[in-house]
């Protein structure tokens, strides 16, 4: 491989969201060939067919022990790789670990090329953490105001209130049992449905 | 107050010990706070141990030996205080390749010499006829299950790494992969193959015991820097299992001890399925014939738990054999260290009586074993990567 030319890169990821803003960060950081496999089925001879430099793989897929196979020399496995394994990298690999992402560098890609790689990926994989992280939240706020609506829909019932009287009502009872406005209103919600 | 603690595991029958040890509260009477972590390979059980995300962790005991000696992989020193368990592993074959086989033996076809011979004859028939050369699956590159099929099918002149192809798959993946024909048969530990038998797609041809007598499949697995930091901490789980175990080889708890490895978050499987790998009683054909081994999976019985440094050595062996690491001196003596019996006396107060472990490996072939001298015992076999200098 010459100096110049991208290294080819897979990407081995069962979440096509996950691989997509991978792979597009890596377009951005110019590297161009990278190649995404989510089908686990005969792994080794696409890897093979493939011939990357580097194969990234997250660590949720238990096809990762199919790649530990590729340093073995065997019937299956024809040129063995090395993986990254030098041991000065601690930082490295364990920051990689922590993001959830694995990196196997095929021997002689020198490291200050692997680096920048092995870098994007570990950012990529703690913003997409991250996204889920955020997507998870919004959905349960937004299950939280369903929750408060109806609430508020029972008070204003009850108690003859009007929509803002109901959720003063709420707001000052969670201020004064020092709990959040969706614990009362969900506490309001069980009692409307046991007392009913 | 108590001790936090990170041990990570695969779902598979033999990390048992664990399970109860937590779930019953022996680890919690030892003022120990065990989280439990579910892993999905051995490559991320090995990276989080080593890296410190883990403080323990249940793991094939050739990956301690490879993380201790830096084989394919950062070098970790890595020891086993104990044994979470022996044997415990089947071969399993697709009806096809066992109605061939069957066609072909000349013995006992519970006896491995016989079905190595068959074996040979039935790749000797493949290769004439031009077909493709049969697949095994086994778990990873450092392990029981990948050194128990080299040593059965070379005894009878099947070169494992020429004549058929030996692949790496998850466990969850082999009973899909027996039956879509991706592989012709596996080795794997419990409930695995228990569960192609009762898919109707598998044959159990061998319990691993009938290979070897005694072969140490999983650790637990620390740190040796960790355990030099923490004496009292891995006393502690020692004393733990110890209690654990004593819980589990009592016949009555068996129901208790299948319902909470049954557990979705733990092994995930039919209470039915983890007791029959108890109670050594498996279903080995689709049309229901069962076969009975008191050593199928041993975790607590005849001194199952306590490392041996013998078997450090036999597996280290295996790995000369088939190339994985170079023979020295001193990388034997590194692999032995690994394994440490007398931090599990110290911790059970039981001073230094180990000194009937086993006895033997028991290799159903070959020469008997002997540690001090294992260049001798490779010459004893034809079939190997290894060769002795001219």
């Amino acid at each position: 491989m010459s100096a110049e030319q991208s290294p080819k890169i897979v990407i081995v990821d069962e979440s096509p969201i996950r691989a997509a803003i991978l792979q597009e960060g890596l377009r951005e950081a110019g590297f161009t060939g990278v190649v995404h496999i989510s089908e686990m089925h005969s792994l080794l001879s696409r890897i093979y067919a493939l011939d990357p430099d580097v194969i990234l793989i997250d660590l949720e897929n238990p096809s990762r022990d199919v790649l530990e196979q590729m340093f073995q020399v065997s019937r299956a496995v024809r040129r063995p790789i090395a993986m990254f394994v030098d041991q000065s990298d601690a930082a490295s690999i364990q920051a990689s670990v922590e993001a959830g992402v694995s990196a196997y560098i095929v021997d002689g890609l020198k490291k200050e090329r692997i680096k920048p790689i092995l870098d994007l990926c570990i950012s990529r994989f703690n913003a997409f953490a991250k996204l889920q992280d955020e997507l998870a939240r919004t959905k349960s706020a937004l299950e939280e105001r369903k929750v408060i609506d109806r609430a508020k829909g029972i008070l204003m019932k009850l108690k003859g209130l009007t929509e803002d009287e109901a959720y003063v009502l709420m707001r000052s009872t969670a201020m004064r049992e020092k709990k959040k406005i969706g614990e009362i209103a969900q506490s309001i919600l069980t009692a409307s449905e046991i007392l009913k | 107050m108590s001790t936090p603690l990170c041990i990570g595991f695969i779902p598979l029958v033999d990390a048992a010990a664990l399970i109860v040890a937590v779930d019953k509260g022996f680890a919690a009477a030892e003022g120990l706070d065990v989280t439990l972590v579910r892993e999905v390979s051995w490559s991320n059980v090995r990276d989080k141990l080593n890296i410190g995300l883990f403080d323990a962790a249940h793991l094939l005991a050739p990956v301690a030996i490879a993380s201790s000696l830096g084989l394919a992989h950062v070098k970790v020193p890595i020891i086993a205080p104990l044994n979470l368990g022996l044997n415990g592993n089947a071969i399993t074959v697709s009806p096809g390749l066992h109605a061939a086989m069957m066609q072909e033996i000349d013995g006992d076809r519970f006896d491995p010499g016989a079905t190595a011979r068959a074996l040979a004859r039935v790749v000797a028939k493949r290769r004439k006829a031009g077909t493709e050369p049969l697949t095994f699956g086994m778990t990873f590159p450092f392990s029981t299950h990948n050194y128990q099929l080299r040593f059965w099918m070379a005894a009878a002149g099947v070169d494992p790494d020429e004549d058929v192809r030996l692949v790496v798959l998850p466990p969850p993946y082999m009973v899909d992969s027996l039956a879509s024909g991706h592989v012709d048969a596996f080795c794997v530990g419990a409930p695995w193959s228990s569960i192609a038998v009762d898919r109707g797609i598998g044959h159990i041809l061998h319990f691993v015991a009938d290979i070897l007598v005694r072969a140490v499949e999983k650790v637990l697995a620390v740190r040796q820097d960790w355990s030099e930091k923490n004496p009292d901490v891995l006393a502690a789980l020692v004393r733990a299992h110890h209690r654990a175990v004593g819980f589990m080889e009592q016949p009555e708890n068996r129901a208790e001890v299948a319902s909470i490895l049954a557990q979705p978050e733990r092994i995930g499987v039919d209470e039915d399925v983890i007791r029959r790998t108890f109670d050594g009683r498996l279903k080995i054909s689709p049309d229901g014939t069962t076969r009975e081994s008191s050593r199928y999976l041993l975790v607590g019985r005849e001194g199952a738990a306590q490392p041996d440094p013998m078997q450090a050595a036999w597996l280290y062996a295996q790995m000369v054999r088939w190339g994985q690491a170079p023979l020295s001196v001193e990388a034997l003596k590194a692999a032995m260290t690994v394994f440490r019996p007398d931090l599990y006396n110290a911790a059970l107060g039981q001073g230094d009586k180990w000194s009937e472990p086993s006895g033997a490996i028991g290799a159903f072939a070959g020469p008997a074993f002997k540690a001090d001298d294992i260049e001798g015992h490779l010459r004893a076999f034809a079939i190997g990567r290894w060769k002795p200098k001219a």
